[in-house]
């Protein structure tokens, strides 16, 4: 199989393969946070953050794991990396910019079982990225998931105004709205090959 | 799914019917979507990873109801973690080698079984408080809840975007199949749906009984 090129890689992620809109990753705090634009960008920056610290870690471990022939640990010690990069972005958070750790709140900590940073480990195990294509690969994803709880969050503040029937509002509609978005995302597809 | 029978303090029929119905892990506490939308696009693959979750859902409760007198309150998340952890990797293992094209329909979603946040959720709010009878009873309820639930989504998806079931076709020839519905945009929008029958039902069920309290005080 050819390899693939690096712009290649991160177009992929962020938009043909969005994680969030064609891989399903990431829907909880896709659907929890995205209800008001400040909140969702300064998430979607956390993400990305939180992302490309595992994504680094996932493969340094993974080389050292298979170094070792102890691959059936591979879930136990990714989970375990995120969730100290996940700790480390908090305490920093927390330092740094007070007022921001306490917008984000309880979906902080939540960044843990937040599955696109799960899965995007496992994905780039999956396809043998090397080092500098897993960096690529979670820089998209990460630009891809903050694209998509950004526009998600425009769409929400916009919809706030409007007059739906009462049975519609809530859950059911914000869906219905995302899948609207992911239909279309799909006209990207093709792109970037 | 039979409930076990074990002996414990107050078990009832609400602790096994609260995840199945009033507090459905999909429909009403919207927990664990991810699996939910991504692989419902088939009901085999639907029913797979439901029963694959139920299973990592008992046993990760019962070990954490069992050890819930151990683990130190700090780090307990952690502990949930590594408990879920493990219990995916025998699924992921077990599964693989049953069927591997099953395991690769599902693909990496029976690993990201770890980050459903109904999982840890379980542990955190209820196996951690509650004698081990309690609490698998209440996971099997759960289990059987996300389960349906799944079922409910792959069904209608398959139904209308290959038109066969289980991978039978039903509707014959002339049937032209809806396939944005096996597609992701699909997920979202028969998730949607459901979300929207079940607010429907509740609200005419409010509605109705209001009228019923107003008639009875004139």
């Amino acid at each position: 199989m050819q390899p693939e090129s690096l712009p290649t890689i991160f177009l992929n992620a962020a938009i043909v393969n969005n994680f969030v809109l064609a891989y399903f990753l990431g829907i909880c705090p896709f659907l929890g946070v995205s209800g008001k634009l400040p909140t969702a960008s300064s998430m979607g920056a956390a993400t990305t953050l939180v992302m490309l610290i595992s994504s680094l870690c996932a493969f340094l471990i993974n080389e050292l794991l298979v170094m070792l022939d102890i691959e059936f640990l591979r879930l136990i010690c990714y989970i375990a990396v995120i969730a100290s990069a996940v700790q480390l972005v908090e305490m920093s958070m927390k330092k740094f910019a007070p007022g921001l750790f306490r917008a984000l709140g309880i979906f902080l900590p939540l960044i843990t079982t937040n599955c696109a940073i799960l899965g995007l480990a496992l994905f780039q195990t999956f396809r043998e990225y090397s080092f500098l294509q897993s960096v690529f690969y979670s820089l998209g994803a990460g630009i891809g998931f903050t694209l998509a709880i950004v526009l998600m969050a425009g769409l929400r503040e916009k919809l706030e105004l409007s007059d739906v029937p009462s049975v519609s509002q809530g859950a059911a509609l914000s869906l219905m709205l995302a899948g609207l978005l992911s239909l279309s995302f799909m006209g990207f597809a093709g792109l970037g090959g | 799914m039979t409930t076990p029978k074990r002996p414990s303090d107050t078990i009832n029929l609400d602790t096994f019917l609260e995840g199945v119905w009033r507090d459905n892990p999909v429909f009403v506490m919207l927990l664990g979507m991810c699996p939910v939308l991504a692989v419902t696009n088939t009901s085999m693959n639907a029913l797979a990873m439901g029963l694959a979750t139920t299973f990592v859902l008992l046993a990760s409760s019962a070990l954490v109801s069992l050890l819930r007198g151990f683990i130190p309150k700090q780090v307990r998340i952690a502990c949930y973690i590594v408990i879920i952890a493990t219990f995916v990797t025998i699924v992921d293992y077990t599964i693989q080698a049953i069927s591997l094209d099953l395991y690769n329909a599902l693909g990496a979603f029976i690993q990201l079984i770890v980050v459903n946040c109904m999982i840890l959720g379980r542990a955190e709010s209820y196996a951690s408080k509650h004698r081990l009878g309690k609490s698998l009873i209440n996971a099997a309820g759960m289990g059987v809840g996300f389960t349906f639930a799944l079922l409910c989504l792959g069904t209608v998806r398959e139904l209308l975007g290959a038109g066969s079931l289980f991978g039978i076709p039903v509707f014959g020839e002339q049937f032209e199949p809806w396939v944005v519905m096996i597609l992701p945009p699909g997920g979202f929008f028969v998730l949607g749906a459901w979300l929207l029958l079940f607010a429907w039902i509740k609200q005419r069920k409010a509605t109705k009984g209001k009228q019923g309290e107003t008639v009875h005080a004139t």
